[in-house]
């Protein structure tokens, strides 16, 4: 995929590898803490009725995160990554 | 003191559940992150010797972000505390194990304590307790808080932790990436998930209640149901309390007979009349809200909501956890006010203080109730209250949501912060001790506060309709100052100084009211609900009287405990102005706009 790819991309029910997290500090930190760095599998879980925020599956935990915060995780494919 | 152990762990890892099942003192756990936002301390004892144990507020990290997080660090730091215990959830370890890793860096001193292990066992999650130990080089100990299995070898194990007898090696500081790659590894060692029926279940209602078509009537369906129980489950045990209060009444009137006839008025129609009516009006509905409250709070619903309701923040420019607090604030403001501290952005914090009001506490249902039924729905049944009574609430939120945006347009200017909300598991609630602890702790606590307020106030409002100054009772003087405001407002000068008169607890404004229309200053029995119908028609009330005067029981100024609470959290005079003014505006001019419509069409 050339297009970049980003978590607030992901369909309920899709899965992605975290490539990198762009975020402020703060929230980036926040994310180091739940366990969402590089590396990690993010699972969409559900939209809210106005389809922002959304729930992702973090290591275990749900998530939910706003899309403006979610364009700047990016992500590469599952099926590039193995599990 | 020498044996004092410390409680450590994320939010919603039921912390607060293992807190007091081993210390057996109340505190009010809520299933949502950061609900403990005060160090609470308790003790237990253990073969004679005793433990002081000390709960910490729920915190995702020690790399400080959020004030309690500056608590939890500066604790583990600077106490004295002889160890501490890092309470994990079995269901979602991983992450659980981020945290005693960064604990691990800074104290050996260390027990690990795995809780809602029967969750996990439902969930299809099984923990490997001796793996997780020999990865850690810690106790570990598994415990299921709800039941209170495992908590006698927590006890055991966290008396000898006090002692100095349990101990491991201190690990040596990792970078926070590494540190989340090492809990990765420790998990996979220790966890087994296959997925059971229960949890697939689970995945579905918890898609049910947040997302799609389903979520806001869902959300709206719960609200209403919570509303109808407590209208239509409060009349029966409101009546009979107020006919057993009638029958004591009389009996302390025969009792009483040679008293002087102006203090035995004094005591009986103002002292006990007010606090038997608060009583007989508020104890039955507050039975009922605060335990439904509590089960939907103890099932994990109430993140859900501000999941939902998010996006109308970020509209706002304002915190998701906002609708957390709102629906703090339907059971007591000030425990919403208090509640704010789980907003991290101080702008954002400000904003939900500013607005807390404006949602209908416990205390402003019986009033509004009373309105609704005599003047807008007639006696259309309970189903038709509940559903007038949940519009008023809705224009409450409505009302949060404006005055937000407002607020954050002017003088609270700045761009939405990071929003990252834990949606914890749906628990199964623990039904008989949320009723217990909901009423121990909320119930008893709310109306305790309100008789308190309320036999003072009864006597003074008596004093102020008895006593003559010049030509007339010193309470007319004061309702004849402000009747032109109030006329103003579609209200009358009875009617704003029931309001002033009731800033100490909201629950007395509607006695007050009927005690100064009652010219020998008594009050009458609200048991007959039409009597009172009758009297608020004869004093000259239209139809725009009710409406105005449920607009301001609606967004008036908050309650005395209300603004002590927002000058403590907000340590500023300047803010709880704000705080006073904001609904007191809204609902002013409100009231203004309805009463020149009102006589514009003729109504």
């Amino acid at each position: 995929m050339d297009r970049q790819w980003n978590l607030a991309a992901l369909a309920e029910g899709e899965s992605g590898y975290v490539q990198s997290v762009s975020t402020h500090l703060a929230l980036k930190h926040r994310l180091e803490d739940l366990g969402l760095i590089p590396g990690t599998r993010v699972t969409c879980m559900a939209r809210s009725p106005a389809g922002d925020p959304c729930a992702y599956l973090i290591r275990g935990a749900l998530i939910a995160l706003r899309q403006a915060d979610a364009r700047q995780i990016a992500l590469c494919p599952a099926h590039q990554r193995g599990a | 003191m020498g044996s004092c152990v410390a409680l450590v762990g994320n939010p919603n890892v039921g912390k607060s559940t293992v807190f007091n099942a081993l210390t057996g003192l109340h505190q009010h756990t809520g299933n949502w992150a950061g609900k403990t936002v005060d160090v609470a301390t308790g003790t237990f004892t253990w073969q004679g010797s005793e433990v002081t144990v000390v709960d910490l507020p729920g915190t995702y990290s020690l790399q400080t972000s959020s004030p309690e997080e500056d608590i939890a660090l500066d604790y583990l730091l600077h106490s004295q505390a002889n160890g501490v215990v890092v309470v994990c959830d079995a269901t979602c370890l991983e992450r659980n194990l981020i945290l005693a890793l960064q604990v691990l860096e800074v104290t050996g001193n260390v027990v690990v304590c795995v809780n809602l292990m029967d969750e996990a066992q439902r969930l299809g999650v099984q923990v490997d307790l001796a793996a997780l130990a020999d990865a850690l080089g810690v106790t570990v100990v598994g415990v299921s808080a709800g039941t209170g299995a495992g908590l006698d070898t927590l006890r055991e194990v966290m008396a000898g932790l006090a002692k100095g007898e349990v101990t491991g090696p201190v690990r040596p500081a990792q970078p926070p990436m590494e540190r989340v790659h090492t809990a990765q590894a420790y998990a996979r060692q220790a966890v087994d998930t296959t997925p059971t029926p229960q949890a697939r279940r689970q995945a579905v209602w918890n898609k049910r209640m947040v997302s799609g078509f389903t979520a806001i009537p869902l959300m709206l369906v719960l609200l209403a149901g919570v509303m109808w129980l407590t209208v239509a489950g409060a009349n029966l045990p409101s009546s009979l309390l107020s006919q057993g209060f009638d029958w004591l009444g009389q009996q302390l009137e025969g009792w009483m007979g040679d008293w002087d006839p102006a203090l035995r008025a004094f005591l009986l129609d103002g002292v006990y009349g007010v606090t038997t009516w608060v009583v007989s009006v508020m104890l039955p509905p507050m039975a009922i809200f605060f335990p439904l409250f509590t089960l939907l709070e103890d099932l994990g619903y109430l993140p859900r909501v501000a999941f939902v309701l998010d996006h109308a923040f970020q509209k706002a420019r304002a915190c998701g956890k906002q609708a957390l607090t709102m629906c703090m604030s339907l059971g007591c403001t000030a425990c919403g006010v208090t509640g704010c501290r789980i907003i991290d952005s101080p702008r954002e914090r400000l904003a939900a203080m500013l607005t807390s009001s404006l949602v209908p506490c416990n205390g402003k249902f019986p009033t509004l109730l009373a309105l609704i039924t005599l003047f807008l729905v007639g006696q259309g049944g309970s189903l038709v209250g509940a559903a007038a009574l949940l519009g008023v609430l809705l224009l409450g939120v409505a009302a949060t949501l404006g005055c937000t945006r407002l607020l954050t347009a002017t003088v609270l200017k700045g761009t939405p912060s990071a929003f990252a909300l834990e949606l914890p598991p749906f628990r199964r609630p623990r039904v008989g001790q949320v009723v217990v602890r909901s009423l121990l702790d909320r119930t008893v606590f709310v109306l305790a506060r309100a008789v308190a307020v309320a036999a003072p106030a009864g006597g003074v409002i008596w004093l102020l309709a008895n006593i003559t100054l010049g030509d007339t009772t010193i309470l007319a003087h004061i309702t004849g100052f402000l009747n032109p405001v109030g006329q103003l407002m579609g209200l009358d000068g009875v009617i704003l100084t029931a309001f002033l008169l009731g800033w100490p607890a909201n629950e007395i404004v509607m006695p007050v009211m009927l005690m100064a229309y009652l010219a020998q200053g008594s009050l009458v029995d609200m048991d007959q609900l039409t009597g009172v119908g009758a009297l608020l028609e004869a004093q000259g009330w239209t139809m725009t009287t009710a409406v105005c005067t449920l607009l301001f029981t609606l967004f008036h100024w908050p309650c005395s405990t209300t603004c002590l609470t927002i000058w403590r959290e907000s340590k500023s005079i300047k803010w709880t102005l704000v705080a006073v003014a904001v609904p007191t505006l809204l609902g002013a001019g409100l009231c203004v706009l309805v009463n020149a419509l009102g006589s514009l069409l003729g109504i």
